[in-house]
């Protein structure tokens, strides 16, 4: 997962896309992924820590990992 | 940023002062020429019609003079003009209606002899990206537009229709549009804008994509000294702009360098464009002065509006680089109050 590196992100949450004028509100725990995204960390490192800290079981989580990816390529943020 | 303290004094007139749901974009122009940091200045306002709000907005409008509709010709247009050169010391005009700047032109060279500047596109440039000729101009300059062709008459849209399929967009001469899905909704919008802004309409091949505006500034010899794009956050019913924001994007950028390149641009310019689905840039119209969010313009650190003042009085004006991404504007309405000896004094008088 890597985002388009002119996508600003806050800590609150909000991306902006500055080529589409497109804002979007992550919730916390979507934020939280993204912030380690960008930050360098790969995504089964993300997925471990995921799966450390909250009552999800792998499938789940895979699924909702797809989700989260089709979303931010929908919304044409991912490079 | 704060203006400089002591700045050269210089009156300096703008048309437009309609600040309605459909707005005129001068009180914008004269809001970003107050922040000029070259001059302090006089604002006189032209108007046509005594309730352009504009005309009451006196922290930015010192004087207002009515003028004679652009349908009474250049004479009467000059006559009126020679007047209010006599009461004010007007430096620069700067008109900002379409339909009003074929007078202008023809006027250049009679109003610098009464010492008042312009900078305005030339007829020729006028004319070539008018609605009419759009899909002329584009295949001149190897620019994209959708497909039209004009109607004087209700019984030519069929065969529009069939040439440009459905939906079809249907604009007036110069202002409004409506988008139609049946013969029958095509009728009725072709008597509705037909009735208001006359024959020809024109018909254009509807495009689906993101709307995105572009506010430029062209030298007169190809450069575009300026350019911020703008995406619509939201419209009014008549499409207008009530919320937009800048964004950032080289091709959007070139795009207006190559308009300002292809026809050597001279003044202010709107670039009305589709972003569709495959990326391309389509222009749907191009408007031959400010739109009237150019205040964005200043705000994001390109005003616009007073870089053409020193282009008018022949001062050196750099290419602007850079601007605030993610700035926005957010329009509102607010009720002006006036005394009705003011509205009187204007509908009477024809000043105030």
């Amino acid at each position: 997962m890597k985002l388009k590196p002119n996508i600003a992100t806050s800590e609150a949450g909000f991306l902006f896309n500055p080529a589409t004028g497109d804002s979007f509100a992550a919730n916390p725990l979507a934020a939280d992924i993204l912030a380690r995204a960008r930050a360098g960390q790969d995504a089964a490192a993300i997925k471990a820590d995921i799966l450390e800290r909250y009552d999800v079981a792998p499938g789940q989580l895979e699924k909702d990992w797809d989700d989260l990816l089709a979303q931010l390529r929908d919304f044409n943020l991912l490079a | 940023m704060p203006l400089p303290t002591s700045r050269p004094r210089l009156t300096v007139a703008v048309t437009g002062l309609n600040a309605t749901d459909s707005p005129g974009p001068g009180v914008a122009v004269i809001r970003a020429l107050r922040e000029s940091p070259d001059f302090e200045l006089r604002i006189i306002g032209l108007s046509y019609e005594a309730l352009e709000p504009g005309i009451y907005l006196r922290e930015l409008v010192d004087k207002t003079y009515q003028l004679p509709y652009p349908t009474a010709g250049t004479a009467a247009l000059l006559e009126r003009l020679r007047y209010i050169q006599e009461q004010e010391d007007v430096a620069v005009l700067i008109p900002n209606f379409d339909a009003e700047l074929f007078n202008f032109i023809k006027l250049e060279a009679p109003l610098r002899a009464l010492g008042i500047r312009t900078f305005l596109p030339t007829l020729a440039q006028l004319e070539a990206r008018d609605k009419l000729n759009l899909p002329a101009f584009g295949a001149a300059h190897g620019l994209r537009v959708p497909a039209s062709q004009p109607l004087f008459d209700i019984a030519e849209l069929p065969a529009a229709a069939e040439a440009l399929g459905w939906p079809l967009v249907l604009k007036g001469r110069y202002y409004d549009a409506a988008v139609v899905h049946s013969l029958a909704q095509a009728e009725q919008a072709f008597l509705r804008l037909s009735g208001q802004w006359g024959v020809p309409l024109i018909a254009q091949q509807f495009v689906a994509g993101q709307e995105i505006n572009i506010a430029g500034l062209g030298d007169g010899h190809g450069r575009a000294l300026s350019a911020v794009p703008m995406r619509k956050l939201t419209i009014t019913d008549k499409g207008k702009a009530w919320a937009g924001i800048t964004l950032e994007d080289e091709a959007l950028l070139a795009l207006a360098r190559r308009f300002a390149e292809a026809t050597k641009w001279r003044g202010g310019f709107e670039l009305e464009l589709l972003r569709t689905a495959a990326d391309e840039l389509v222009i749907l119209e191009i408007n031959p002065r400010f739109p009237a969010w150019v205040y964005l313009t200043a705000a994001a650190g390109q005003n616009q509006p007073a870089a053409l003042l020193r282009l008018a009085l022949s001062l050196p004006v750099p290419v602007m680089e850079g601007y605030a991404v993610g700035k926005m504007f957010v329009r509102y309405a607010w009720d002006l109050i006036t005394d009705h000896t003011a509205f009187q004094q204007v509908a009477a008088l024809g000043e105030l």
